[in-house]
């Protein structure tokens, strides 16, 4: 091995080393900020973890949303056509959040089943359906008429 | 009648894309002049009939046409004509062809700028970029054709997106999209240099000015769209992680990797095969960004309803594209020689450094970016990655970055005693450490180290940029020799270095100031009532209706108090309707100022005249965009770098690092 070589080498194998200790804490990390999708049914069977962030997203149902005396405390349900979760939150809804909308919800999953949120997604498109909400609503219907996908849709 | 010539030119422009991506390549390699020379003909002719096609399209949003489908959706009578004309570009269809229209325009501005350059590779690089436009004219052929008519004829069109109804977004995607299909440029360099096999400092030569100009295009671009969510978007966020967010800033990582890289080819013969891996890479990382965007796959913000016909289509060019360019590069980067030799430390292994830095960098995003489709792919569950983990890959190697920035520019080329670069930089070191320690104890502010490593990194950027220009002006003496470098060769490149990287050390004080000390809450506020934020006083004077072109709205007036009682700002915060969509809008008051900013939008109304509100105080958050206008500019000076120009004139290909260069272009 030529002197030259050598240390070409010894950049190069600096540099991997280097990469190779980021890499490895950036996928811990990563693990750590998964963020997972349930759909109402999911959190109903319990399937849901609890005290971790995950995402949550429905349907919101008509005459479910309830604001507190503090003005900023908001309730509601969101569904999937099979079961309701009952989401809260406090802020300021995003401008297209309405009854009946598609919306996605990230916080925490309480003890007694209540999803408390720190962020509530409505999007800009409102013809747009979160891809995740599409198919949890699809799922349910699929599973009431009891028939494949392909016929159906 | 006018649709169809729109149409039609659409057609014409594609059967001269395919003439462009097949004649003059055949050409070259069979030594054919005659078929070579079509190259410029057919790019200026293709370029004429996507022009064409989009005035076509252009005047049917004018004349609100709501036969053709695509302007009776995003179309309406009483849309602003500012925003009739941006409208073509605010949906799929229309912002497709804006794409092709400006991939031509860079076709002809190659032709037009490249008159020096030889024949043969001039013709393989239009050539490789009509074969990028025959992928896209063909994709809106047939799948997604703006100018597709409808019956019956709708009497009044579905209106633009009112988020899209704004100066900011109405030149945004222009903007982005000359970065991302600039990038395009770079990339048919690349492949006509790999099919030549001719890789050289004048191939780096010729392909930098064109990437600097796209990488200016691209930093624009993002800027834009930021500072417009920022006051758009009513929510004061001024970057998300979003995937189409992603999708733009990893092409841009690249391409900043890209332009430092092509400096060291073209200086030094070094990285060839190096960067031309990074030009295939850039314009690949665009194009999958373009796939995000329209394919609809990934939950964003931007994302258009979904539909897999075009998803697909994109797919499988992308594969073509990045698949063939790849296998081009296996077959013939070998046979590239390696070129200047360099020591274990000097400013080649630095550029190199800052090179890994950002790919690997990218590598996060893009695995972030990503991850929720491999995930859903694998069935292993629906996730989305938290916003924390991007910013906290970013936070973890870009200061890195930052170090490597304040040695690069002051180390020699090919061989640095790093004795002696410590001793250049000793005192830049304890500044920027005396800086850190000072700003991150509580003495002006609350103290954070955050705010001490920002202020550290910056002092250590600003102080390498002084002490360079203090020993680029150890022998100009005298403002005459000091006016003179101004104008002189390499300068462009020099200056537009020293101001963009200066743009970097605001931009650190930005994003970390504003991060750290924002202060932001929601709150129900009614008339009259008062609230302490951040050394301020806002006071609610209730809301009004008022009455917009197209849109009704309720106008809240906030005015703003300083901790003396002096009146700082009025603020009229709109919660908007817009007539034809029925949907609402915020509208945020700002008082924009260089150390802060004030910010409050209209939540909803509660009853009784009392609105929810939300209140924030952004320190430093201009500076984020002031940064990245000065990266910009950095840019563009070094594009239009006067050795550009001259180089045409000049024998091309001189050999790597010739004496002269190097004493006149000094620490260029």
């Amino acid at each position: 091995m030529t002197p030259k070589r050598k240390k070409r080498m010894m950049l190069i194998g600096l540099m991997l080393a280097g990469v190779a200790v980021a890499a490895g804490f950036a996928l811990k990390a990563f693990n750590e900020n998964l963020m997972f999708f349930y759909t109402p049914s999911d959190v109903m069977a319990g399937e849901a973890p609890t005290g971790r962030m995950i995402r949550v997203g429905g349907l919101v149902t008509t005459g479910s949303v309830e604001r507190q005396s503090d003005g900023l405390t908001v309730q509601f349900d969101v569904t999937d056509n099979d079961k309701t979760v009952t989401i809260q939150y406090t802020g300021i809804l995003p401008d297209l959040f309405r009854e009946g909308q598609g919306i996605v919800a990230h916080g925490k999953l309480q003890e007694d089943q209540l999803f408390v949120a720190d962020e509530v997604l409505a999007k800009h498109d409102e013809n747009y359906m979160p891809p995740e909400v599409a198919d949890a609503l699809k799922a349910t219907h699929d599973a009431a008429v009891g028939g494949s996908t392909d016929k159906v849709n | 009648m006018i649709p169809e010539l729109g149409n039609f030119a659409l057609i014409l422009a594609l059967c001269l894309a395919v003439v462009l991506a097949t004649v003059p390549m055949i050409g070259s390699l069979t030594n054919t002049p005659g078929w070579v020379a079509l190259a410029r003909p057919a790019a200026l002719g293709q370029f004429t009939f996507l022009l064409i096609s989009f005035g076509c399209l252009v005047n049917a949003f004018l004349t609100n046409d709501f036969s053709v489908l695509y302007v009776a959706q995003h179309g309406n009578t009483q849309l602003p004509t500012i925003y009739k004309v941006s409208a073509v570009w605010g949906a799929h269809e229309g912002s497709l062809l804006l794409w092709a229209l400006i991939l031509g325009t860079w076709t002809v501005a190659v032709s037009l700028f490249s008159r020096k350059l030889p024949a043969e590779l001039l013709a393989r690089v239009l050539s490789v970029m009509g074969m990028i436009s025959i992928g896209f004219i063909s994709f809106m052929l047939f799948t997604s054709n703006p100018f597709d008519r409808v019956f019956p004829v709708p009497l009044e069109g579905g209106d633009l997106n009112p988020l899209l109804q704004d100066f900011g977004l109405a030149i945004h995607p222009p903007m982005l999209y000359m970065g991302y299909v600039g990038l395009s440029v770079a990339f048919s360099f690349a492949i006509a240099a790999l099919i030549g096999g001719k890789l050289d400092a004048a191939w780096a030569r010729w392909s930098r000015p064109w990437t600097l100009i796209a990488w200016v295009f691209l930093t624009i671009g993002i800027a834009l769209g930021s500072w417009w969510a920022y006051y758009e978007l009513g929510w004061g966020g001024w970057w998300f992680w979003d995937p189409v967010e992603n999708a733009s800033f990893m092409p841009w990582l690249v391409a900043t990797a890209l332009i430092h890289s092509l400096a060291v080819t073209e200086k030094r013969g070094a990285f060839k095969r190096w960067t031309v891996l990074l030009a295939l890479l850039a314009f690949s990382l665009s194009l999958l960004g373009t796939f995000l965007v329209r394919s609809g796959v990934l939950t964003s913000v931007h994302s258009f309803a979904a539909d897999p016909e075009r998803g697909l289509f994109i797919l499988v060019f992308l594969c073509i594209v990045i698949g063939g360019s790849l296998m081009l590069y296996a077959w013939r980067a070998p046979d590239v020689t390696s070129g200047g030799k360099f020591d274990l430390f000097c400013r080649e292994t630095l550029l190199l450094g800052n090179n890994v830095l950002l790919i690997v960098i990218t590598a996060f995003i893009l695995l972030g970016t990503l991850a929720p489709l491999i995930y859903d792919a694998m069935g292993w569950g629906k996730i989305s990655v938290g916003f924390p983990w991007f910013t906290a890959m970013f936070v973890i190697f870009s200061p890195f970055l930052v170090v490597l920035m304040g040695m690069g520019p002051l180390a020699r080329w090919k061989k640095q005693d790093p004795g002696a670069l410590a001793r250049q930089l000793r005192m830049g070191l304890l500044l920027s450490i005396a800086g850190g320690v000072l700003f991150a104890l509580p003495l002006f502010h609350e103290g954070s180290i955050w705010i001490g490593l920002a202020v550290a990194l910056s002092l250590w950027l600003l102080s390498s940029l002084v002490l360079s220009l203090r020993q680029r002006f150890k022998y100009r003496k005298g403002l005459a020799s000091v006016l003179k470098d101004f104008g002189a060769r390499g300068s462009g490149s020099y200056y537009g270095m020293i101001i963009a990287h200066l743009g970097v050390a605001i931009f650190i004080i930005g994003i970390t100031y504003v991060t750290q000390f924002e202060v932001e809450q929601d709150i129900r506020m009614s008339p009259g009532q008062t609230v302490e934020l951040a050394g301020h006083t806002f006071r609610f004077d209730g809301a009004k209706a008022v009455q917009g072109p197209n849109y009704r709205a309720d106008q809240g007036t906030i005015r703003v108090f300083n901790s003396d009682g002096k009146e700082v700002a009025i603020l009229s915060p709109e919660k908007r309707i817009y007539t034809v969509q029925t949907r609402p809008m915020t509208e945020a008051g700002i008082d924009p100022g260089l150390m802060r900013d004030i910010y409050v939008s209209l939540g909803e109304t509660l009853g009784n005249g009392d609105w929810s509100l939300r209140l924030y105080y952004k320190p430093f958050v201009r500076w984020i965009w002031l940064g990245c206008i000065l990266m910009g500019l950095g840019g563009l000076l070094a594009a239009v770098d006067r050795r550009y120009r001259m180089a045409a004139l000049r024998k091309p290909a001189a050999a790597p690092g010739v004496p002269d260069r190097l004493a006149t272009e000094g620490r260029g």
